[in-house]
């Protein structure tokens, strides 16, 4: 088929060269950009705590929004996490173009709780800014059911962490306060059985996510970590699934021994979404450890999220 | 220790989900094997009257009305009725025109026919039917949007 594999050229031509535009080529005249919501419910995924759209952890190839081809679409999340020791609130925002295009922006504000005043630093909060891109190259992850190609996106997230008065310490690691992870996503609704499966594998340098910095003394490189998120639609408007997302472990030695020793991240989440305006995640997580040398336990807890779409 | 294994756990996991769904999913085209899907649609009489109320539902929808107020109302239904029949593995053949022909004269884009499949879903839980066999229905349209939807 011609026109497929002029549409493989251009997808093509379109990941080698993040910054053209494809789509106008397919017709004779650019079509404009309209507001719009035309995808089909819960296919834009959820707000993930980076602020990319995906699932709750990870983020998927899907782009942020109801925003559809020739159309433009924005969200914005409110996340809480809790743990047994700690608690984090994110928040961001996020916008869709064509179905191409998405950019992100969120912050994430986390409470040391009685670790900080462990450290000397009563009432420390860890915050983090996080700007992201994503560009979807290929695929289609909803509705090509007669492939098994998944849809494919690229994407960056940008972090810069506000450490407080730890920044000190954390220099002293070898811990650098910015860091950008490139991800690669690849997603796919086997849409017969209602089962969305999506793989990440991510480039980073970041200790717990961003939140203690990037990289540390002896660990200076980029390590490629494997995400995963699997969700079966168990209703129209309702998603039940579960997440698990590799971490580096930069900071483990350190001058504390195992002390900043950090685990992967898993959950098991229901989400819902009762209109396309609106939607709720409830999951359970497991965080691991989080600064050991003072919270011994593995932090388990549970992650609320609303996003609102327009 | 632990840890390790937790992750390897999860990765096998996941590969195994991957494989599940892949196997399910071997033969994505092909028609049902069955007439499984046909029945739990209530065969030509249930494909009747979920393709009645389904105009009734597209013409009163502002996204698909236009693309629908001006056609043979009838014909349409009956071409629907067939392709479902044929799609869903019951005993028709659809005979028309093929459907990037029959759709030529309309500017359709990504937005509209993910419309449509929305008032679809409407008619089919308007009807009783199964999530899951809406989802296996669905899975045999959906590939249509290579053929139908001519404005990207």
């Amino acid at each position: 088929m011609p026109s497929r594999l002029r549409h493989a050229a251009l997808t093509a031509l379109a990941a080698a060269l993040p910054l053209s535009l494809a789509a106008p080529v397919h017709a004779q005249e650019a079509p404009k950009l309209a507001w719009g919501n035309g995808k089909l419910l819960l296919t834009g995924g959820v707000s993930s705590v980076d602020g990319a759209a995906g699932g709750g952890l990870t983020p998927w190839a899907v782009t942020a929004s109801y925003a559809t081809e020739n159309q433009v679409g924005a969200t914005a999340h409110l996340t809480r996490v809790k743990t047994q020791d700690y608690a984090m609130t994110a928040y961001g925002a996020a916008v869709g173009i064509g179905d191409r295009f998405e950019f992100s922006i969120a912050r994430q504000d986390f409470d040391t709780g009685a670790t900080g005043t462990a450290l000397g630093l009563p009432g420390l909060h860890l915050k983090q800014d996080i700007l992201g891109a994503k560009l979807r190259v290929a695929g289609d992850a909803i509705l090509d059911s007669d492939s098994l190609m998944p849809q494919i996106a690229i994407g960056l997230e940008h972090k810069t962490a506000h450490a407080g008065d730890l920044e000190p310490t954390l220099t002293a690691l070898g811990a650098s306060t910015s860091g950008t992870d490139v991800y690669l996503s690849a997603t796919k609704l086997f849409l017969a059985q209602g089962l969305l499966l999506n793989g990440t594998l991510r480039a980073t340098k970041a200790n717990q996510n961003g939140l203690l910095g990037f990289s540390g003394t002896g660990h200076t490189g980029y390590s490629v970590q494997p995400e995963i998120s699997i969700a079966w639609l168990a209703r129209k408007n309702v998603a039940i699934g579960a997440e698990y997302r590799g971490k580096p472990d930069n900071l483990n030695p350190s001058l504390l021994g195992a002390g900043l020793k950090e685990d992967d991240w898993s959950d098991v989440f229901v989400a819902w979404a009762p209109s396309k305006n609106l939607s709720l995640t409830l999951a359970y997580v497991d965080l691991g450890r989080i600064v050991p040398a003072v919270a011994t336990r593995r932090q388990t807890g549970t992650y609320l999220s609303a996003q609102v779409a327009f | 220790m632990t840890i390790s294994f937790r992750r390897i756990a999860a990765i096998a996991f996941a590969t195994l989900a991957f494989s599940a769904g892949a196997i399910a999913q071997a033969q994505p085209t092909t028609r049902p094997a069955d007439d499984s899907l046909y029945q739990q649609f209530g065969a030509q009489p249930g494909l009747i009257k979920l393709i009645d109320d389904f105009m009734v539902r597209l013409l009163a929808d502002p996204r698909t009305q236009p693309f629908f107020k001006d056609v043979n109302q009838a014909h349409v239904k009956e071409e629907l009725v067939v392709q479902l029949c044929e799609v869903a593995g019951g005993p028709c053949k659809r005979k028309g025109p093929d459907m990037q022909k029959v759709h030529a004269g309309f500017d359709i884009d990504r937005a509209s026919f993910n419309a449509l499949v929305e008032v679809l879903q409407q008619a089919m839980d308007a009807q009783g039917i199964p999530f899951s066999a809406q989802n296996r229905m669905l899975a045999q349209l959906a590939p249509m949007h290579r053929e139908i939807v001519n404005v990207k």
